[in-house]
């Protein structure tokens, strides 16, 4: 069963093979489908086997001095825990970062993907891409995607000329401009504590501490996160690592055992 | 298919390519046409070939405007300018979907020469037979520039430059009087130029400004006829001095 792209495809060109002097709209590429009977249910299917859930915790939000950005490092396929060392904050030039949920290769190979569009772009244009049109360039790919079962739920953070900027880009082809996000199986428990400790004018170390707790906080109840909890800060020279906790160490910094009062000390029973 | 895919533009055996050559040729011929940078504004200036009586005028302007804050006039083959102006404000507006910021003067005339080169190097097509003047503001530094292509596909930055019928004579022009202005003086010094080759008169040529508050606007005729009368004035009045200062030494 051949796609019907006829409807897409652009005026055809005069001279037959030359599509380069046609460019502006080429025409949409086709493929073969599956013989099924049931095409769209079959199409489902194999989109929620392909599709992981993306079990992870990353959250990214702007304050007064930047922007922050903070990820677990766990990988996990079902109950397996696959990696507890997986970076998830992916660097994609000296001034911005991509953060990793749902489809590692797919994140990994598409922002290293987009680094060298936004180099290319430096390099025609003479100046560094925006923030704004670094996230525009990702979703566009991914919407051309769309369907086909990538798995990419990401966000972009960085600082250009306009200042610090955060979207949000997934596999469906959204993009979104915000001031905070977290992404991914731990983000209801990440939204819970950042929310209620967001403040705009935090300093540098109140925010990471901030971003810190949050990914402690997602990975204590969501099985699927977990690891280490790495926190980089975006500010206007760039980014920096600022951090790299395991999480189980912090823990145990948030909440110290305490050596309990015995209330009753059970003696040794004597003879019989 | 018919099968066009044999080359025009080969080279000959001492190196040329004729068929830009006589592009070239054909922008000589094409009506003149003068691009001024001041400041804080960039002015375009074009002949217009005396009033057609029945020709609605204002359906050949030829300077256009490719984005808000871009423009070009052309000299050479006008149909083949339509082509190129379509396009390039195809790639304007692609540009601003694809990146969400509006191109840079050099981006779009780094595009509009890319595409005369590609037509020296296809089969079956010819070059296109024009030069064009593109002019605009940096969306970002607010820096006014001036651009040329020509047909071979080539592109520089000028301060002042002219193209079509007389070019020479005008650039010569530019050269001996270009100095950096801004405003009312860049329009009058591109004025100027065109008028040693034009028959002056308001009728006889389209002058357009571009600045970064106001986008493009186009003179009306009555605006330009005030300037030339200005400039005349200018004119009259340095040959009555010239004569002053001669005549004492006669006696």
């Amino acid at each position: 069963m051949k796609l019907d792209t006829t409807g897409m495809e652009s005026a055809a060109p005069v001279w037959g093979s030359h599509n380069e002097l046609v460019d502006g709209f080429s025409a949409a590429p086709s493929f073969e489908l599956p013989n099924t009977t049931d095409f769209d249910g079959f199409q489902k299917e194999a989109i929620q086997m392909v599709k992981p859930a993306k079990g992870t915790t990353t959250l990214a939000f702007i304050f007064k001095e930047g922007v922050m950005v903070a990820a677990d490092s766990r990988a996990s396929m079902g109950g397996y825990i696959s990696s507890q060392s997986v970076k998830k904050i992916i660097e994609i030039n000296p001034y911005m970062l991509g953060t990793m949920a749902g489809g590692a290769a797919d994140c990994q190979f598409w922002h290293r993907n987009l680094g060298i569009k936004c180099r290319l772009h430096e390099l025609a244009n003479k100046r560094r891409i925006s923030v704004t049109g670094a996230s525009k360039l990702l979703a566009n790919i991914l919407y051309s995607y769309r369907g086909m079962g990538l798995s990419v739920g990401t966000m972009i953070a960085g600082w250009d000329e306009t200042g610090p900027g955060l979207y949000y880009v997934d596999n469906e082809g959204g993009r979104l401009k915000g001031m905070r996000f977290s992404v991914g199986s731990g983000s209801p428990y990440a939204y819970g504590v950042l929310d209620n400790g967001y403040r705009y004018d935090m300093s540098v170390e109140e925010a990471a501490e901030l971003a810190r707790r949050a990914i402690y906080h997602a990975t204590f109840r969501d099985g699927a996160s977990g690891g280490v909890a790495s926190v980089y800060y975006v500010g206007p020279n760039g980014w920096k690592k600022l951090s790299g906790d395991d999480v189980g160490e912090l823990h145990y910094r948030y909440y110290p055992v305490m050596p309990s009062t015995v209330e009753q000390e059970m003696a040794e029973v004597t003879g019989a | 298919m018919a099968r066009y895919d044999r080359a025009i533009t080969v080279f000959s055996p001492d190196g040329h390519l004729f068929q830009v050559e006589y592009a070239l040729e054909a922008v000589r011929k094409g009506n003149a046409a003068v691009g001024v940078r001041g400041t804080d504004i960039v002015v375009l200036g074009v002949e217009k070939k005396s009033a057609v009586k029945l020709q609605d005028s204002r359906s050949v302007r030829k300077i256009v405007s490719l984005d808000d804050h871009i423009a070009l006039a052309c000299a050479g083959l006008k149909a083949d300018a339509r082509v190129l102006i379509n396009r390039a404000r195809i790639e304007c507006q692609s540009h601003r979907l694809t990146v969400e910021e509006p191109v840079t003067v050099e981006y779009i005339t780094r595009y509009i020469a890319g595409l005369q080169q590609k037509y020296t190097q296809s089969g079956g097509v010819r070059p296109f037979g024009l030069s064009t003047l593109i002019v605009g503001f940096d969306p970002y530094t607010g820096v006014p520039s001036l651009y040329q292509t020509d047909p071979s596909g080539t592109f520089s930055a000028w301060k002042a430059n002219a193209t079509g019928r007389n070019s020479n004579s005008m650039r010569e022009f530019l050269e001996k009087n270009y100095k950096e202005t801004s405003g009312h003086e860049t329009i009058k010094l591109a004025i100027r130029a065109l008028l040693e080759v034009v028959e002056s008169g308001g009728k006889n040529i389209e002058v357009a400004t571009m600045t970064k508050e106001h986008g493009l606007r186009q003179l009306e005729e009555s605006e330009i006829d005030a300037i030339v009368a200005e400039i005349e004035a200018e004119k009259a009045a340095a040959e009555a001095a010239k004569k002053a200062l001669a005549a004492p030494k006669e006696t």
